[in-house]
């Protein structure tokens, strides 16, 4: 019976593998990485690529991880994957369209608050007109 | 005694009304046991991510990140996740009322804050309420994605990084029942009882490329998972909310056909005594 190591994929959305392997493969931003049982403890970034799980029995498991980190301690191996793409620029990008959106919406504040005086208004004028022809009414009786 | 075809009409119309709440309230049930799969779904993640954090803090206790030093308070901020849609009950206005109140205790203080809002009705409270909104995220949908979050989180970090804010918490529904939802305001960063202190073997590990960078990461991605988590939360919370809310309208519904019917049945009995009595009293006269 050869080693095992215990093998956790998760992402933020759900658990994505959990079980023993002989041996796993992982995309590091150093290098690839491949992390046999009893390997030292080790802490790393994942680059976007495919994170190989050498289950034993001569089948190889493939996941995508746009990303993430990697734990590895003696018998244990985790990947905190990412479902997203990250990338400095991106995240800038995401944060700046967030910000615009709490802008516009801000500014769309200024158009309700004059949309709800508008029908205020609105209702005033009819209100008047109302009351004019009403003086017209009795004006011809 | 109002006529009887209006009474008629009346029923009709609010039958429909609670042939609505009544689907409303099954699509609810059903949404919510998904809501709360996906909620109990998140949770390996973060707790694995805090383990790693757990061990890191301990290799390197004299490295303390920013997002976990204290710091003298002047300004902070909230992140509020609300529903993007009503007829959930008292959901929402239950959230910003326990919110409202903590912000004035904190203008009280001196103190002055800043939001960020998640969903439309957080964002709709903001504009009535005032108050400066950094950054927004809307319709996330029944199946948010982490995606969707990522900029506005940042927006968040980046202020407090850069001392704007001195602290950030985070405002939404805990799910504790299908039935309660207790409106939650929670500090978010600094990252508060992160360092487990019973961890009974701890060890360092290699670093690559070093330690900094690697916390970095994974702090910012610690945050947005909690965040992600009190979002998928209180969607839960709102499908469960909402079925409550449709459950409770359908049988008013019920109720007021009860009473229209009633009503109903006694303008049709006195409509037909009426005629009968004015054939008997015409019948007299001949």
């Amino acid at each position: 019976m050869a080693m095992t190591i215990h093998v956790d994929i998760v992402s933020a959305e759900g658990a994505i593998h959990s079980g023993q392997a002989e041996m796993v493969y992982a995309p590091g931003v150093m290098g690839e990485l491949g992390i046999a049982p009893r390997h030292t403890p080790l802490v790393t970034r994942l680059k976007p690529g495919d994170v190989r799980v050498d289950t034993g029995k001569g089948e190889m498991e493939h996941f995508y991880v746009s990303g993430g980190i990697l734990e590895v301690q003696p018998h244990l191996v985790t990947v905190l994957a990412d479902t997203a793409i990250r990338a400095k620029d991106i995240d800038e990008a995401a944060a700046i369209e967030a910000k615009r959106r709490a802008e516009d919406a801000l500014a769309g504040q200024k158009e309700e608050f004059e949309y709800a005086k508008a029908q205020a208004e609105l209702a005033e004028a009819v209100a008047q007109l109302r009351a004019i022809e009403k003086l017209r009414k009795i004006k011809k009786s | 005694m109002a006529g009887a075809k209006e009474i008629r009409t009346k029923i009709a119309s609010i039958k429909n009304t609670q042939k609505i709440t009544s689907a409303m309230e099954m699509v609810a049930a059903a949404k919510m046991r998904k809501a709360q799969d996906r909620k109990d779904a998140t949770r390996p993640y973060a707790d694995k991510m805090r383990n790693v954090i757990g061990h890191l803090y301990h290799a390197h206790p004299e490295y303390t990140h920013t997002f976990m030093k204290e710091r003298d308070i002047s300004r902070v901020g909230y992140i509020v996740i609300s529903s993007d849609r009503g007829l959930c009950g008292g959901l929402n206005s239950n959230l910003f009322r326990k919110l409202s109140k903590d912000i004035r205790a904190q203008q009280e203080a001196g103190i002055q804050v800043d939001f960020c809002t998640i969903g439309s009705k957080a964002l709709g409270f903001f504009k009535r309420f005032g108050g400066k909104v950094l950054a927004q995220a809307t319709h996330l949908g029944d199946a948010p994605h982490i995606e969707q979050l990522i900029g506005t989180v940042k927006v968040m970090l980046d202020a407090y990084e850069k001392g704007e804010i001195d602290r950030i918490y985070i405002a939404y529904n805990a799910f504790v029942n299908t039935m309660t939802q207790a409106p939650t305001v929670e500090q978010l960063v600094p990252i508060a009882g992160s360092t487990e202190k019973e961890l009974k073997h701890h060890w360092d590990y290699i670093y690559e490329p070093d330690a900094k960078e690697v916390l970095d990461g994974l702090l910012t991605r610690y945050i947005e998972s909690l965040v992600y988590q009190s979002v998928v939360e209180n969607g839960a919370c709102e499908q469960s909310a909402r079925m409550v809310a449709m459950k409770s309208a359908t049988d008013n519904a019920g109720d007021l056909i009860d009473e229209l019917q009633l009503v109903y049945n006694k303008a049709r009995q006195a409509a037909i005594t009426q005629e009968i009595s004015e054939i008997v009293a015409g019948a007299a006269a001949v």
